[in-house]
């Protein structure tokens, strides 16, 4: 995804003499080619993200589109002021490629782990969070940033994810996908979650649960209303993100849900970190077994929230 | 307890006399405080003769239109100081006078701290210290990309260089020889709590600007003439980035304001002390 991502840098900027680029450390060879053909709008930092942001800022305002790649908790954790500032109060026009969404870096340990990214910019006025699928709808995603106004936050997964997504629904900023119907539980999902997601519904549905799956690759702004659409005529609802359960798409929708004010309540379960710093190494698939973000543990979830209540 | 004991630096002195138009703004910038009860007054006291030159003689801008794309750009990063600016933007004519007395106020454009979008001829929005420069290597990477030819130029403040990121920016300046870039640095030698010397020392400050790549001058920043003729040099140098280090006093122009931070930012102004802070500046 990360690939797919950077490489639509390089076409996005041969098309449009507005689009820079700028890193800060990265891996030998990142965008050579970008490099060797626009050298005066290829730019490599050093490990100084605030001033990244900061120039960014500057060179946005001046009506260029940038387009910034490191690490995500450097850009969220330590950029946070930069960010706020620099970015979404002068709505600039940058757009802040977040490498290692969730737990990719999971070899890392949590320095690198980016659990918190969606709550720390979710409460950011004017920023936009989108968490593609897989490359596919990565690929859909990066042409509709280059016009669209305001900063962008795009949450990178690990490469070589499964393809899931397909074009049938066009790809929007800001809107939700509808990935399977079903009448009785509701799965709400973003970023590369799709694919637990889409395999607990089908899984369920053979338990003779039909679950309905919806996609949210834009986290903010908030799709409330297709949310509540779809909440609406389920009995139970589940999110499931590779973030921590505090301040991401789970709260997001526990918000919307809240305020919609049903009258009858909804069966609701956040799935996600359960407040934690992710204490072991491994893999990234090894940690999301380990905090139940699997297709099983979402089984057992959405059979347990249709249980009638005293039965439980 | 052991080594020796910190010595105190005494406090800066600065004779440079102030003439009609200096003590005119300043007169402006208390009316402000008087109308919006607060404001950071010694901060805008020292920078005064640094912004007057800056617009009197040296900025290329059109007040009818801020946007105008050959305009020098001037990014105040110590957004607190913006007192003295407003005063300065008003007598330009980006905005009506009549803006200056709505300082602070739920129906006025200038805040504690200058807005972009909001105040005709901000550049950036600041206030928290540290991000003005790199704005301002943004605005000269741009202008050197499309090949124009206006200049830009940031001021900060001594505290302000406690901040990491500020250095940050001054790296990037000088490794892309950024010789668009002015930094003008006031070093009024006292930030908030106490003096520099005492809360973070920057010295040995000069040589720090030189080391990270700076061609650096030092001038009396309440000297009209220096200022002046250090800005009529810029670029100091073709293949660096220039940094003006502006020694100045902090309240410059009142005696009981002058190196005194009970000044630094002032939230309630009694009638009496904006009597005698008036009566200090009369221009005879």
């Amino acid at each position: 995804m990360r690939k797919t991502c950077l490489d639509m840098v390089y076409e996005l900027a041969r098309k449009d003499r507005r689009v820079f680029f700028i890193g800060s450390d990265l891996g030998i060879g990142t965008l050579k080619q970008f490099k060797a053909e626009m050298p005066d709008r290829f730019f490599m930092e050093g490990v100084s993200e605030a001033n990244i942001i900061g120039i960014a800022a500057g060179l946005a305002l001046e009506g260029k589109i940038v387009y910034i790649n490191t690490i995500a908790t450097f850009l969220t954790r330590r950029c946070f002021e930069q960010v706020a500032l620099d970015l979404c109060l002068h709505n600039a026009n940058v757009r802040l490629i977040g490498s290692g969404g969730g737990m990719v870096y999971a070899p890392l340990g949590p320095t690198h782990e980016a659990i918190d990214d969606i709550a720390i910019f979710r409460a950011l006025p004017r920023m936009t969070i989108v968490a593609p699928a897989d490359a596919d709808e990565m690929r859909r995603l990066m042409p509709l940033t280059v016009d669209y106004s305001g900063p962008i936050y795009v949450r990178l997964g690990k490469g070589g994810d499964p393809i899931v997504t397909n074009d049938r629904t066009p790809f929007q900023i800001g809107k939700t996908i509808p990935m399977r119907d079903g009448s009785d539980a509701l799965i709400v999902s973003t970023g590369v979650m799709l694919k637990p997601a889409l395999d607990a519904a089908e899984a369920l549905g053979k338990e003779g649960i039909e679950a309905a799956v919806l996609h949210m690759p834009t986290i903010k702004p908030f799709d409330t209303e297709a949310v509540i659409e779809r909440a609406s005529r389920a009995h139970a609802v589940v999110t499931l993100e590779e973030h921590n359960i505090i301040g991401g798409l789970g709260s997001a929708v526990a918000e919307a849900i809240a305020e919609a004010n049903f009258d009858a309540p909804k069966r609701f379960k956040r799935i996600g970190l359960p407040d934690v710093f992710p204490d072991k190494y491994g893999s990234q698939a090894g940690l999301m077994a380990r905090y139940g973000l699997t297709a099983e543990r979402i089984v057992e979830i959405v059979q347990s929230l249709m249980q009638p209540a005293n039965a439980k | 307890m052991s080594g020796s004991p910190i010595l105190a630096k005494a406090p800066p002195i600065n004779t440079t006399l102030l003439d009609r138009r200096s003590k005119e703004i300043r007169r402006k910038i208390v009316r402000m405080i008087e109308a919006g009860g607060r404001g950071h007054v010694g901060s805008a006291f020292s920078l005064v003769e640094m912004l007057r030159v800056l617009y009197d003689d040296i900025l290329k801008y059109d007040p009818a239109n801020p946007r105008w794309r050959e305009r020098d750009r001037f990014v105040l990063s110590k957004g607190h100081g913006c007192l003295a600016l407003y005063v300065l933007l008003a007598e330009k004519g980006f905005f009506p006078e009549a803006e200056l007395w709505k300082f602070c106020k739920s129906d006025g454009i200038l805040g504690g701290h200058p807005e972009f979008g909001k105040v005709p001829g901000i550049e950036a929005s600041t206030g928290s210290l540290g991000h003005g420069l790199s704005f301002g290597v943004g605005f000269a990477l741009n202008a050197r990309h499309d090949q124009a030819s206006h200049r830009i130029f940031v001021v900060c403040s001594d505290g302000e260089s406690n901040e990491g990121s500020l250095w940050e920016a001054a790296l990037c300046a000088a490794k892309h020889k950024l010789n668009n870039l002015t930094v003008l640095v006031d070093y009024n030698k006292q930030q908030s709590y106490s003096t520099t010397y005492e809360v973070l020392d920057m010295e040995p400050f000069a040589d720090k600007w030189r080391a990270f790549g700076f061609a650096v001058e030092e001038v009396d920043g309440h000297n009209i003439e220096e200022l002046r003729a250090a800005l009529r040099r810029v670029p100091l140098d073709s293949q660096k980035p220039g940094a003006i280090i502006c020694h100045t006093i902090k309240g410059k122009g009142v005696s009981f304001v002058e190196n005194n931070l009970n000044w630094h930012h002032k939230n309630k102004v009694a009638p009496d002390e904006v009597k005698a802070l008036l009566a200090e500046l009369e221009t005879d």
